[in-house]
């Protein structure tokens, strides 16, 4: 068959889509920064399955790096500059991610990175960065596996995801003995989501109830593109389990907790994660009361910063911003907290230079109206809590830990009408 | 061969190698674009030469990545606890540990898939028409589910892979390299199968299987070997691109049947099917354009992409290559009365 | 490996110790199934008639459900907005037809599975940019029913779906049998050119079949929003869906597609309960590829028997 194309044809049109293929590729712009203007880069989640939690995040990015412009951007050997994102969609896919941080590194001539959203982004993206040896501040990506690798040059504001429903656990080891039952006795059913932050929420819950040698009688991993759970929950039905806890980001938050109604399932402690990105209060309204949502953030801690104020002041101000936000998901504060850490991490350096950055990032002790910012030499945040939030008259109340309790829990969850 | 042919072939080796020299910048861009055009020859193997529309040709790419990835780690730990959802364990490997790992894992990596096209074949083949693209399409889904579903290779927390040990300049010059050579292979034997007897009898196949095997042609063997030739090239592509990206899990990177599996197909039909440079061609365009649309038309991109593809197949339905032989059969050395009528073909209704 | 068999055979003995969860389960299952019936009877009408495989079907259904959830901030009950739906629907498929199919419509397989390929990327970015990235929900109003002392719950949302996808499949028979475009329909799908030679406007065949697929799609959009979730990219999941039913049912076997995809979906409520959800999909199909083999044999066995 190929004997048709000898000749100049196949020269033609070879020489053309070469020239068409190298003169585009090579003509990407490098955007050497600007005169005054600091890019960070970020590969994001604009199209496929985490289109919505990439979007939070990038909101999250776009409000802190126009409030730090608003008030004069940052100052490096007396000379203001303002900041800048430059956003690529990894279509929610961490091979993609992977080839778009080499293309922010090397053809855009990026030094500063803002994470992408997901665990398994970010472990797609930190050996790039960790080799170019290219600073990263992440606020999406909580899997301990990131923090376990050397990573020097990856800085994580959030906590771990271990932390995310653990708390939760001893929560129901304490309710159930202050309730006369013996923590040994409770039963735990669950269902996560296949991928990497979900299976570490998991081995935090697993690891807990080993601990008060509770029994999990419900071990289900949902996939990615399934949107029915409701074998997983006729199975719970049937086994009366005391603890119910879905992870499976904003999809998995919404079909369990309007599942869970629809087929009358209820428990003493039920905890979702990602429920203020599912919008959970305004969608299904009563179906949500009661359920338990661990969060990195709330609006009424009493943490505040230079930029912000505190964290109701920036709670105000997004929603005012984002009338389409019925209320702010920890992953809007925590990528705006990102982008404070980098212009912090700018102003103590007094420096572009990616060594310095580095150095000044890993020194960084500061308070966010996020909460407190400390690095590990691994790189993740140790200076701030989770807090557990529960649904309550509508509203997210913060009923652990004890120190920063509004509201105690209310305990047995009640089954919605 | 003749010499403008020749000549033309050395300049796109020259250009090839002294891309990532001139743009080292692009070398990672440029390594994927390697494994694009691999993914449509491949593919056109057995969907243009031999009339065998594989939806899941993906799956050997997948298990390609997945096979490579347990050897290197499994050589030096324990892959289970490695991929533990905490990920305690840090590989730390010395350079021999590293090309070693790597060159057996890719060398197995193309047997693991050849293995399982064999046995693909003796199941799948009986399939025809549509049938065999969904019973296909089946197998690579089916295959990234119990992936995602096997605790030991870290199920969908997939599997972060062990470090390129070299400085940041080498890497992607490494793995260019690699795909450029592995890509090179694929299309010089492809070159060297399409010349010889074999081309004649796949051909035979996809134009009327029936007949062939009344005439006494071992249909079922050359099955076979077309899908074997295909793994083999896609395992080792998929070992390759595992190690480029640096962290696999069996989604959205090792099993892409909605991306990359999909995205072979449109580019072997975008370059023309049923030739060996028409899917070459066709991965040119298709994938400048990707990095192009999703450069400079972001949030657009996948609307710029979709209408192209949409232009494409109602306007060039031939494929590009199809579409410049229409119009200037003399260029590719064809009298007029002999122009094939392919493009306009009715698939089997029900 | 005894992890895994353990609560396996734990979960089986639940099954055969209180079998009223088996009533959930097929209850369930069977809404499941009516939902993806919906999606793929409109497939295996399109394909039966125009050979067409529309790889954008399921975003067909998340544009249905979009315009449900548009309608729905307008104040329009959602079960009322699947009459609009369903027209605006069959709208755009009658564009979509004249502006794409038509010109593949007497192509080979992969032409037609290109451009809706092409079509169905294009339309879930446009969802994207139009109603946002954000996972939706519609609320349907209605409550749920408890049977057998409350053991068993199923929604009456899901009465309903399982109600209408049996009303559009008899309406869609009756149509296809009695009327005078049913027939055209039919004798188009059996042998266009002889349909045409009969004085059949085959074109408008296409159009109206394409158009009332377009249409079913719309429907289970709107009951899909108020089942479960919808969001722009989620769509691809009911398109694979939709090919592996009509595939395991055969082509051209309407009443097949339908108890295929009930049948699907009790298995699959059965093997999430028994397995996990993690092996939900891959029993699907896993299923799939059996049906696919047996099928094959019985075909080397038929042609075995001619010779």
């Amino acid at each position: 068959m190929h004997k048709q194309f000898q000749g100049s044809a196949l020269a033609r049109a070879l020489a053309i889509s070469a020239a068409i293929g190298v003169g585009a590729l090579a003509g990407t712009p490098t955007n050497a920064n600007a005169e005054d203007t600091i890019t960070l880069g970020s590969a994001i989640s604009i199209t496929g399955k985490y289109s919505q939690e990439g979007k939070n995040a990038s909101d999250g990015y776009n409000f802190a790096v126009k409030a730090i412009n608003d008030k004069g951007g940052v100052k490096i050997g007396g000379k203001p500059y303002k900041l800048a994102v430059k956003y690529y969609d990894d279509e929610s896919t961490p091979s993609r991610t992977a080839q778009l941080l080499e293309r922010i590194i090397n053809q855009d001539g990026i030094k500063f990175v803002l994470g992408p959203y997901g665990s398994g982004p970010t472990k797609a993206a930190a050996p790039v960065t960790e080799k170019y040896k290219i600073p990263m501040v992440e606020a999406e990506g909580a899997s301990r596996s990131l923090f376990t690798q050397g990573y020097r040059y990856m800085f994580a504001a959030l906590s771990t995801s271990d932390q995310y429903l653990s708390p939760l656990i001893d929560l129901a080891a304490e309710l159930a003995e202050k309730n006369g039952k013996k923590p040994g006795d409770l039963k735990i059913a669950m269902a996560f989501e296949n991928d990497p932050f979900s299976l570490d929420v998991r081995a935090g819950v697993v690891e807990t109830a080993k601990k008060h040698n509770m029994k999990i009688v419900v071990d289900d991993k949902m996939p990615r593109d399934l949107s029915d759970i409701s074998a997983t929950l006729t199975k719970i039905k049937a086994l009366k389990p005391d603890v119910i806890l879905f992870s499976g980001h904003t999809k998995g938050a919404a079909t369990s907790t309007r599942q869970m109604k629809e087929m009358g399932i209820n428990a003493s402690i039920i905890g979702v994660t990602h429920c203020e990105s599912a919008k959970l209060t305004s969608q299904f309204g009563a179906a949500a009361e009661g359920i338990l949502c661990p969060t990195q953030w709330s609006e009424t801690l009493k943490y505040k910063d230079d930029v912000f104020g505190t964290a109701m002041d920036y709670n105000k101000a997004f929603l005012a911003a984002h009338p389409e936000y019925k209320n702010v998901p920890y992953q809007v504060a925590q990528g705006s907290a990102a982008v404070e850490i980098w212009a912090d991490a700018f102003r103590r350096a007094q420096s572009l230079d990616p060594e310095k950055l580095r150095d000044a990032l890993a020194a960084t002790d500061m308070q966010t109206f996020y909460g407190n910012i400390k690095f590990s030499p691994e790189g993740n945040n140790i200076a701030k809590p989770m807090v557990l939030r529960q649904i309550q008259g509508g509203k997210y109340v913060v009923v652990a830990p004890t120190k920063y309790a509004a509201d105690p829990v209310v305990y047995p969850r009640k089954a919605p009408q | 061969m003749t010499r403008p042919s020749l000549a033309l072939h050395l300049v796109l080796l020259v250009a090839g190698i002294v891309a990532p020299f001139l743009f080292p910048a692009h070398s990672v861009q440029f390594a994927v674009f390697w494994i694009f055009v691999l993914f449509a020859m491949t593919w056109d193997t057995m969907g243009g030469q031999m009339g065998y529309n594989s939806l899941g040709n993906i799956v050997f790419f997948g298990l390609g990545m997945y096979i490579c990835a347990v050897v290197q780690i499994g050589l030096f730990y324990n892959v289970g606890d490695y991929t533990a959802a905490s990920g305690e364990i840090k590989i730390d490997f010395t350079d021999q540990q590293y090309y070693g790992g790597l060159a057996l894992g890719v060398f197995l990596a193309a047997i693991g898939p050849v293995i399982l096209a064999v046995i693909l074949s003796k199941v799948l083949f009986g399939l025809r028409g549509p049938y065999f693209a969904i019973g296909t399409l089946g197998v690579a889904i089916a295959a990234a589910e119990l992936t995602a579903a096997w605790g030991w290779v870290g199920g969908g927390g997939g599997i972060s892979m062990p470090v390129f040990p070299g400085g940041p300049g080498m890497r992607e010059r490494f793995f260019y390299v690699a795909c450029m050579v592995t890509t090179i292979l694929c299309y010089l034997f492809l070159r060297w199968l399409y010349s010889t007897r074999f081309s004649l009898a796949i051909n035979a196949i996809r134009d009327d299987e029936d007949k062939a095997e009344a005439l006494g042609l071992h249909t079922a063997r050359y099955k076979m070997v077309a899908w074997s030739v295909s793994a083999f090239f896609m395992g080792i592509a998929g070992a390759l691109f595992g190690n480029m990206t640096g962290f696999i899990e069996p989604l959205e990177t090792a099993y892409p049947t909605l991306t990359f599996g999909i995205f072979m197909v449109a580019m072997t039909l975008l370059g023309g099917k049923g030739t060996l440079w028409g899917p070459i061609i066709g991965a040119t365009v298709f994938y400048t354009l990707r990095e192009l649309t999703w450069t400079y038309l972001l949030g657009w991109q996948y609307i710029a992409l979709g209408v192209l593809i949409i232009v494409n197949v109602v306007y060039f339905q031939q494929g590009i290559l199809g579409w410049v032989q229409a119009r200037k059969p003399e260029w590719f050395g064809i009298r007029v009365e002999t122009q094939p009528a392919r493009a306009v073909k009715v698939d089997g209704k029900p | 490996m005894a992890g895994v068999i353990v609560p396996m055979w734990d979960n089986f003995q639940i099954l055969v110790t209180a079998p009223v969860f088996n009533v959930q389960l097929i209850l369930n299952g069977l809404s499941v199934g009516a939902v993806f019936a919906l999606a793929a009877y409109g497939l295996a009408l399109v394909w039966g008639v125009t050979s067409v495989k529309n790889l954008a079907q399921g975003d067909f259904v998340m544009m249905g459900g979009y315009l449900g959830y548009e309608l729905s901030l307008h104040g329009v009950n959602p079960i009322v907005a699947i009459v609009p739906v369903g027209v605006l629907m069959f709208a755009y498929g009658w564009v979509i037809y004249a502006l794409i199919i038509r010109r593949v419509i007497e192509l080979d397989l992969f032409t037609s599975l290109l451009a809706t390929f092409g079509l169905a990327i294009t339309m879930q970015q446009v969802l994207n940019l139009v109603f946002g990235p954000d996972v939706r929900t519609l609320k349907s109003g209605f409550g749920r029913f408890e049977l057998l002392d409350g053991m068993v719950d199923i929604t009456q949302i899901r009465v309903v779906a399982f109600g209408l996808c049996i009303v559009l499949a008899v309406a869609m028979v009756l149509f296809l049998r009695n009327s005078r475009m049913g027939q055209a329909i039919r004798a188009t799908a059996q042998d266009p050119r002889a349909a045409r030679v009969l004085g059949v406007n085959t074109d408008l065949v296409y159009a109206l079949t394409f158009s009332i697929n377009s249409a079913i799609c719309g429907v289970a959009g709107v009951i899909i929003a108020m089942i479960w979730v919808i969001q722009p990219f989620y769509g691809i999941a009911y398109s694979v869906r939709a090919f592996v039913v009509v595939t395991a049912a055969g082509l051209g076997n309407f009443p097949a597609v339908i108890l295929t995809s009930l049948g699907l979906g009790v298995i699959e409520q059965y093997s999430g309960f028994i397995l996990g959800a993690q092996f939900q999909q891959a029993t699907v199909v896993g299923l799939l590829l059996v049906i696919l083999m047996w099928r094959q044999t019985l075909l080397r066995r038929h042609r075995l028997a001619l010779q």
